[in-house]
């Protein structure tokens, strides 16, 4: 275990991970209270569609996976806010249209894609240190949006009309999100690929949120466990020479039954007494 | 006659081509203790919502401070109907209270002293102070409407919306809060909105009935003649513990 640590590319990739689990803790918990999973999805299926940009312009990944997904995200937060009852059908024909127009473009790059499955199931292990100083720049922006911006996403997220009425930008707010969403997850998709990035994205918030007593705690919890998640799954991947993002969010899945389980076998305490009386 | 604060020249709003409000004059005055009341899917809460801006007329003029609605928003105080939202939310009954502080561009999003103090005022009125630590989700209805209610207090309004306000208290706690919005009358415009006639306190000062189109009435009575009005059919009135109001029976036919 410990010469893995003697060599580069696990180095960085434990420095990736835990720079993914950082933005994933904020964002992710952002994602869980918004109830925008499905949107989330959405986006992070539409940068496939970047990826093959990238590729076929033989443009840096991030760049063109960065400005597709920042596209998809732009058209989701307009069709959100202006078609609310619909959107859930437009996020689902973007989500395929990125993914076709990614494959298509694939088709038309000449040459031999062996890292295709890279991009869907993560390529952890193989992130320059060149990426590493990207990723480290994006989560530095995420989060000073998100310590800036902290109580206003707060208020949104609990109660966008409320928040409005307090004069805040709710619909700047909300594209900013979307946005921070994109950028996340292009990042997520390096470490455990495309196919798992929901579940990264939504299990330690999900397991966060039963003990947390604030948004603030609940980010910081969900970013802890993801870390956690991630550096665990590397480890086993590592021992047991599997492929590293599934090993990832097997352990994540494995803490999300085990929260399940605890949540569902621990001793209820009194309140739901109390509380019944007032409810409609 | 004092202020008006509130200004409402034949107001319309449709909805899907269907007309919720056709036509409604109504002007509030600062001290106004209003109570805006009809049966459920009369219009109560879309005339709130048009005043506070998070609807848009079809036509007519809404002037709120002056101002079109919207602007002056944050002046007033808003209870809204459905108090529980979210309640699985990660978030403290002090922090909910603290959003009713939140204002446009603040930065590095931080409550002032002042907030904090504001805050503390507020729980204390509303008897939630012991409670400030709790979860959101741990409360009864009846505490999250009075977390509610603090948090549109919080930010000091001139005038206090309420819609449906009573529908997560309990009998016994209504007296007492009939008595606070009374204290609160002093120096807030109060405006609530129920379809239930339980809800008329004796310290309301006036009463616009609301199915489709609005009818004022200056004075806190409610008659057989308003519900007819609003109902369109024969309704009893029937009261507790008010003595001056009238009680009218149905004549024998």
């Amino acid at each position: 275990m410990w010469e893995a640590l003697q060599l580069e590319f696990f180095r960085n990739a434990l420095i990736a991970g835990l720079l993914v689990s950082i933005v994933c803790g904020m964002i992710g918990t952002l994602v869980v209270v918004n109830r925008i999973v499905f949107l989330a999805g959405g986006i992070t299926h539409a940068a496939y569609g970047g990826i093959g940009l990238a590729f076929f312009m033989g443009w840096p990944y991030l760049v063109g996976t960065v400005g597709f997904s920042l596209l998809a995200a732009g058209v989701m937060a307009v069709v959100t806010l202006k078609a609310r009852h619909r959107s859930d059908v437009v996020v689902g024909v973007i989500w395929a249209v990125g993914m076709a127009v990614g494959v298509i473009l694939l088709d038309f790059t000449p040459g031999y894609h062996a890292d295709l499955m890279s991009f869907l199931f993560g390529s952890i292990l193989a992130v320059p240190k060149m990426d590493l100083w990207q990723m480290a720049a994006m989560v530095l922006i995420i989060l000073g949006i998100v310590i800036y911006y902290y109580n206003d996403f707060l208020g949104l997220s609990y109660d966008d009309e409320f928040a409005r009425l307090r004069n805040i930008p709710v619909t700047f707010l909300y594209c900013l999100l979307l946005g921070m969403i994109a950028v996340t997850v292009v990042m997520i998709i390096r470490v455990v690929g495309l196919i798992l990035v929901i579940a990264l994205l939504t299990i330690p918030p999900f397991i966060a949120e039963k003990v947390s007593a604030s948004l603030r705690s609940m980010m910081i919890l969900s970013a802890v466990l993801s870390a956690l998640f991630t550096t665990l799954g590397l480890v086993l991947s590592f021992v047991l020479n599997l492929t590293s993002g599934a090993t990832i969010i097997l352990v994540a899945a494995i803490g999300f039954l085990a929260a399940v389980l605890w949540d569902f076998l621990k001793p209820k305490p009194a309140l739901a007494k109390e509380n019944g009386g007032g409810e409609k | 006659m004092s202020e008006q604060i509130i200004e409402i020249k034949d107001l319309w709003f449709s909805f899907n081509g269907q007309a919720v409000l056709q036509g409604v004059n109504l002007t509030i005055h600062r001290g106004d203790y209003l109570v805006v009341f009809g049966p459920n899917g009369g219009g109560k809460t879309v005339l709130l919502k048009l005043m506070l801006g998070l609807l848009k007329p079809t036509r007519g003029m809404i002037r709120v401070f002056g101002e079109p609605p919207g602007k002056a928003a944050h002046r007033i105080g808003y209870v809204p109907q459905n108090v529980h939202i979210n309640k699985d939310f990660p978030v403290s009954v002090l922090d909910v209270v603290l959003m009713g502080c939140l204002r446009h561009s603040r930065g590095w999003s931080r409550y002032s002293r002042d907030d904090r103090a504001a805050a503390r005022e507020a729980l204390d009125l509303m008897k939630v102070w012991d409670i400030r630590e709790q979860r959101i989700g741990e409360l009864s209805g009846g505490q999250l409407q009075r977390v509610f209610i603090a948090r549109a207090l919080v930010a000091e309004p001139e005038c206090l919306f309420l819609d449906e306000p009573m529908a997560s208290i309990d009998t016994y706690g209504r007296g007492e809060f009939y008595e606070l919005l009374y204290k609160l009358n002093k120096r807030v415009t109060i405006v609530t909105v129920s379809h239930d006639l339980m809800v008329l306190s004796s310290h309301v000062k006036a009463v616009a009935c609301v199915n489709r189109e609005l009818h004022y009435h200056d004075s806190g009575e409610m008659t057989q003649e308003m519900l007819d009005q609003v109902y369109h059919c024969p309704v009893d009135l029937v009261a507790h513990g008010v003595p001056h109001r009238v009680l009218l029976r149905h004549r024998d036919e």
